[in-house]
């Protein structure tokens, strides 16, 4: 055996230009049972298709696993497989070194195979996260961990995840006679933490499925750059969220248009911000008040208009005195303080 | 068998035998994560893939749940696996080990048998794998590293023949059995070749030309079809294909077991008998050498496989004695006559058979405390009490400070 161990190949996707040029197939059909408007559900129809047939896909408990996967009429035409709800590190991990070691030894075909292991938020940025944290430091083998981020754990009847935004109605965080925001914490930076602490990972981005043909190329270059990859997409969810499922797309479009939800990309180590995020970056557009975006949710409802600033206060900080919106978090001033040289 | 080859003798502890055993079974892939006794088969894995004797993908996880998923998912996609764990650790990766069994995934994994924290305590105790008794896995308790290496090979043949599909968890005593030398027979790789067939996963093959959908919602649809199906893959296990295994292994390998599913030691013209599973049998068996110089008639069933549970065999052997005391390395909490696990068991498994003889459960050895010869000799004499209708307590701590 060789000391230096090699990857397999992986397959090489190209990059989707344009909507009509994708793939018309579909790799998740009918049969599920997902809420009407349900982003998430859309996630996974172009994460599959962006994937093509020769794929594997593993999901971990939540409304994915609960809502497609019926017995007798599961949506996948892929092979799919559940694991548990902090597993989806585990799940892709084990399926990757599978296929790496049957094929070695000439136990299968040798062809390269995607492997895509998606999670909740609840299970991807709490429980699961040891698991994905661990299966990103080894780069011998390749899949990707998709995370489909409701902001919630959807699939109990919408509780608080790690991930729910600050002051979110939930049904463990109602609003109360004596406390009126019972969640004040602040989301996670799952994707940031990621990328910043695994130097072997070697693609790490945030997609919303607003922007569909922007999602399946994250989703090509993830898979076909090899080694364990990370995507984290942010999906409005009309139960969760309390709104008109039509509204779903454009609350995708409002969170990256208010800059509540930053896009970017860390290939290979080069950080990358592009679609619309690129653009409030570089001034090319405005950054919408996220006002617009809040008012537009009944889990805000309850918001008061100083919830509203400090909200806002808290995005203008990510966007005004962070290194890189949305992606590290420490201040500017220290670079200023002490100027590289 | 007629084979060109020999076999070869090594002094190698228990743990070492079963990873031995993981390289004559070509397994793909393997997990790790330290918890002692366990971790001691890891560090031999280890060795054996750092000097090239195994060919396998070895995943040092970041805990016992992802160390079992992980492998749960390989075997999924038609790798041959193996990891294992010791009390809390094993207690850790609870969940991954509830649903292997209901995935048909046969895992075999090693308990190193450890105390369950707190307070920290390292030795022996069974109550670690005796918690997936309910669960369908296949559990085995091994006495010897001869006995860990083959029943390890067996355990593969047993848990991946397509009747089964269950995992197999290979019970060792922590420290007794992991830790301690002894010589073992090392058969050559072409006589296991021929003993266990590659692990062949058919339709149920995780893998874009078999696209299926594994572990799909089910709720109360089909819930108890599916159980009912685990539990058809455990009987056939105990009547055909443990005892086809047993009687292969011997014919390639020479080496026979006898009954698989028990030992018995000098039973034949025993009045009484005691009953126990793994290291246990030195000390016993050294008391009733010295007890039947004395005229003392004790026997010792040694329990090999607590799942499935061969109630009609034992049931058939132990209904003939005076009296029966089964010790229990383990303890279940208000418990039935406040026994342990095992004792619970094996009346149950004597209530329908005609003849009962009194059951009594002795408590010893918890936490890797000795079992010690003087402690045999008061058991016994407690059964010879109850034998003659003398009434003695149900279960009684033995070796304890009073
Ligand atoms: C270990 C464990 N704890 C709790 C549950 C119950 N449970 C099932 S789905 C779910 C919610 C998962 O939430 P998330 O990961 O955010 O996915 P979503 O439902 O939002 O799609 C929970 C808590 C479980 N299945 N497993
Ligand atoms: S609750 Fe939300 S995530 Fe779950 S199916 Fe409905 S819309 Fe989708």
């Amino acid at each position: 055996m060789d000391a230096v161990e090699t990857a397999l190949p992986t397959q090489q996707l190209e990059q989707i230009k344009g909507v009509k040029k994708a793939p018309l197939e579909e790799y998740f059909t009918s049969g599920h049972r997902t809420c009407q408007g349900c982003e998430s559900a859309l996630v996974m129809k172009l994460m599959v298709k962006a994937a093509g047939p020769r794929t594997i896909v593993l999901g971990s408990t939540g409304c994915m696993y609960v809502a497609n996967t019926t017995y007798y009429s599961t949506s996948w035409v892929v092979p799919w497989m559940h694991t548990q709800l902090g597993s989806s590190g585990s799940a892709g991990l084990g399926t990757a070194a599978a296929l790496r070691v049957l094929m070695r030894k000439g136990k299968i075909k040798e062809e390269p195979i995607n492997v895509i292991a998606f999670c909740g938020d609840g299970g991807g940025a709490d429980m699961g996260l040891s698991a994905i944290s661990a299966a990103l430091t080894h780069p011998q083998y390749n899949f990707l961990i998709l995370l489909y981020d409701n902001e919630s754990y959807a699939n109990t009847d919408i509780q608080l995840s790690g991930l729910t935004p600050y002051g979110a109605h939930t049904t463990f965080s109602p609003p109360g006679k004596m406390k009126r925001l019972l969640h004040t914490r602040w989301k996670k930076n799952v994707a940031g933490m990621l990328a910043a602490g695994h130097p072997e990972c070697r693609y790490v981005a945030t997609v919303c499925a607003s922007y569909a043909v922007d999602f399946m190329n994250r989703v090509r270059k993830a898979l076909s750059i090899g080694g364990p990859t990370f995507i984290h997409s942010l999906d409005p969810c009309p139960k969760g969220w309390d709104y008109d499922p039509m509204l779903s797309h454009e609350l995708g479009e409002l969170a990256v248009e208010t800059g509540v939800w930053p896009l970017y990309e860390v290939e290979n180590g080069v950080l990358k911000l592009y679609g619309r995020t690129k653009a409030i970056a570089e001034k090319r557009a405005r950054r919408k008040p996220v006002r617009e975006y809040l008012i537009r949710q009944g889990r805000f409802a309850h918001f008061t208009d100083d919830d509203i600033d400090y909200f806002q206060a808290k995005v203008d900080e990510m966007w005004e005195k962070w290194l890189i919106p949305g992606v590290i978090p420490f201040r500017k001033e220290l670079e200023q303080d002490r100027p590289p040289v | 068998m007629e084979q060109a080859q020999k076999e070869k003798e090594a002094l190698i502890s228990g743990s070492e035998a079963i990873a031995v055993a993981c390289k004559l079974a070509d397994v793909d892939v393997i997990t790790a994560y330290p918890i002692r006794p366990y971790d001691t088969v890891m560090q031999y894995v280890a060795k054996l893939v750092a000097n090239g004797e195994l060919d396998c993908e070895f995943i040092v996880a970041e805990s016992e749940h992802s160390q079992f998923e992980i492998v749960k998912h390989a075997s999924a996609a038609g790798a041959r696996v193996f990891c294992g764990s010791s009390g809390v650790g094993w207690m850790y990766a609870f969940e991954a080990l509830t649903v292997t069994p209901a995935l048909r995934i046969p895992l075999v994994a090693m308990v190193g048998n450890r105390a369950l924290d707190d307070p920290g305590a390292f030795g022996v105790e069974h109550n670690d794998a005796l918690a997936v008794r309910d669960l369908g896995w296949l559990l085995v308790w091994v006495d010897t590293a001869q006995e860990a290496l083959d029943t390890a090979l067996i355990a593969y043949r047993v848990a991946e023949d397509r009747r089964v599909f269950l995992p197999c968890a290979i019970a060792c005593d922590g420290a007794f059995l992991t830790h301690s030398q002894a010589l073992v027979k090392i058969p050559p790789q072409e006589w296991v070749k021929a003993f266990l067939p590659p692990y062949n996963r058919g339709d149920l093959l995780l893998h874009p030309d078999n696209p299926i959908t594994v572990a799909p919602q089910v709720n109360e649809d089909w819930l108890m079809e599916l159980r009912k199906h685990n539990d058809e893959a455990m009987k056939r296990a105990k009547t055909v294909v443990i005892p086809e295994a047993y009687r292969e292994f011997e014919r390639i390998f020479n080496r026979s077991y006898g009954n698989p599913f028990f030992e018995e030691y000098q039973t034949d013209d025993a009045d009484v008998v005691l009953v126990g599973m793994g290291t246990l049998s030195m000390p016993v068996k050294v008391a009733i050498r010295q007890m039947r110089r004395e005229g003392k008639k004790v026997g010792f069933v040694r329990l090999r496989w607590f799942r499935p549970f061969p109630a009609e065999e034992l049931a058939e052997v132990l209904g003939r004695y005076r009296a029966v005391g089964v010790i229990d390395r383990d303890y279940s909490f208000g418990a039935p006559h406040v026994s342990g696990v095992v004792a619970t068991e094996v009346r149950a498994a004597l209530y329908p058979h005609p003849s009962r003889p009194p059951v009594l459960g002795f408590i010893c050895g918890l936490g890797g405390r000795e079992v010690t010869v003087p402690d045999v000799r008061r058991m016994s004499d407690l059964l010879f009490e109850a034998a003659a209708g003398r009434a003695v307590p149900l279960t009684t701590w033995v070796g304890i400070r009073e």
